[in-house]
């Protein structure tokens, strides 16, 4: 059986890419046979959070039109034999994506044998999203702590209730998860930033695992690692809970907490 | 935080501030997506008529969509002010 699950939240910027892509490398790194494919259609940037950026030839939208073979677009990841990426084209517009083509390509990935696939879903509502969605089993709500990526992931929300596949279908529907990045509990202790419950609360959906804010983010794409392989960063090892988590195993939530301040730094400041 | 922070007046926590505002509009969204289009106009034309006899509240109409099985409810109710008197109904008509 292969799951299909879309990283999706609504508005840019909140980090849907990079946890597409450590998700797909956690999931991979246990063994799965992982896809991940990027949908956002003249965007691109997948292949760099990935640093498979110089071995695009083919790309999505190539696969859609006949172009050429999915085999061929698929680029195989050099550091986990069972990961694939498949990148977005740059150069076409979002039209070039049809629901019949992206499941086709789906369906191909079901028969190569692929236990997951990742949709990495552009911002906003349009086509790209829409599309990123529609065949999904799975959802994965990326919400940063902050009013307007909490009020767009409530819409993305409605439309993955009603504008999918599972949903049209009546069955159960896509099961929903959040992830909360960007996340800074020194701030959320001063209450300068909404924390987990308040954003659990709000959306009313489970929290799948929470990435605190961490300079090791932007480094692991500076490198074109994805930073789940950084096991020495915070925001890494948070990644690997939340891939253990979406297995089904139960984890602690970790880095939630604000660190104590010493003696000294509390009486002069920081 | 330094030691004479206490000093200064503990500003307002925004978290809860956002907490509370995001609350009231989503939940509004929520309510708002999937009715018809056509909820808020039917609203103010019915609150029009209903004023010409009865000096109603703004407030006091309230438009439900309900889906019940494979048929689908429209439900009205108007909370009449406590004395319907002829005044107030005529000093609606003088509007």
């Amino acid at each position: 059986m292969t799951e299909i699950i879309v990283v999706t939240s609504g508005k840019g910027g909140v980090g849907k890419t990079t946890s597409s892509a450590s998700l797909a490398v956690g999931l991979a790194r246990r063994g799965k046979k992982v896809a991940v494919i990027d949908f956002d259609v003249g965007l691109r940037n997948l292949d760099l959070i990935m640093g498979c950026e110089r071995r695009v030839v083919y790309d999505f939208v190539n696969v859609i039109q006949g172009e050429c073979t999915l085999k061929q677009a698929l680029i195989k990841d050099k550091r986990i034999d069972t990961l694939y990426v498949l990148a977005a084209s740059q150069t076409r517009d979002k039209d070039a994506l049809s629901k019949e083509g992206v499941e086709r390509v789906l369906n191909e990935l079901a028969e190569d044998g692929f236990d997951y696939v990742i949709c990495d879903s552009p911002a906003g509502i349009e086509k790209g999203a829409a599309l990123a969605m529609y065949f999904a089993d799975r959802a994965v709500v990326v919400v940063n702590p902050e009013v307007s990526s909490v009020r767009d992931s409530d819409r993305i929300l409605g439309l993955l209730a009603s504008k999918t596949r599972r949903a049209e279908q009546g069955n159960a529907g896509v099961e929903q998860h959040l992830l909360l990045t960007r996340y800074n509990p020194e701030r959320v202790a001063n209450g300068d930033m909404m924390g987990i419950a308040d954003v659990k609360d709000i959306l009313g959906i489970e929290v799948i695992g929470v990435i605190p804010e961490s300079p090791g983010v932007l480094t692991a794409s500076n490198a074109g690692v994805p930073v789940i392989l950084d096991e020495a960063s915070d925001a890494g090892q948070a990644y690997a809970d939340a891939v253990a988590r979406l297995c089904g195993e139960e984890r602690p939530m970790r880095f939630v907490d604000a660190q104590k301040k010493g003696f000294l730094a509390r009486i002069f400041g920081s | 935080m330094g030691l004479f922070d206490f000093l200064r007046a503990r500003p307002r926590n925004t978290a809860s501030v956002a907490a509370e505002r995001l609350r009231i509009i989503v939940q509004q969204e929520r309510a708002a997506s999937g009715r018809p289009d056509y909820l808020p106009l039917l609203r103010r034309e019915l609150l029009e008529v209903i004023r010409k006899y009865v000096n109603v509240d703004p407030d006091a109409i309230d438009i439900h969509v309900e889906r019940e099985g494979d048929s689908e409810v429209l439900e009205l109710s108007v909370a009449l002010p406590d004395k319907p008197s002829v005044d107030a109904a005529a000093a609606g008509r003088a509007d």
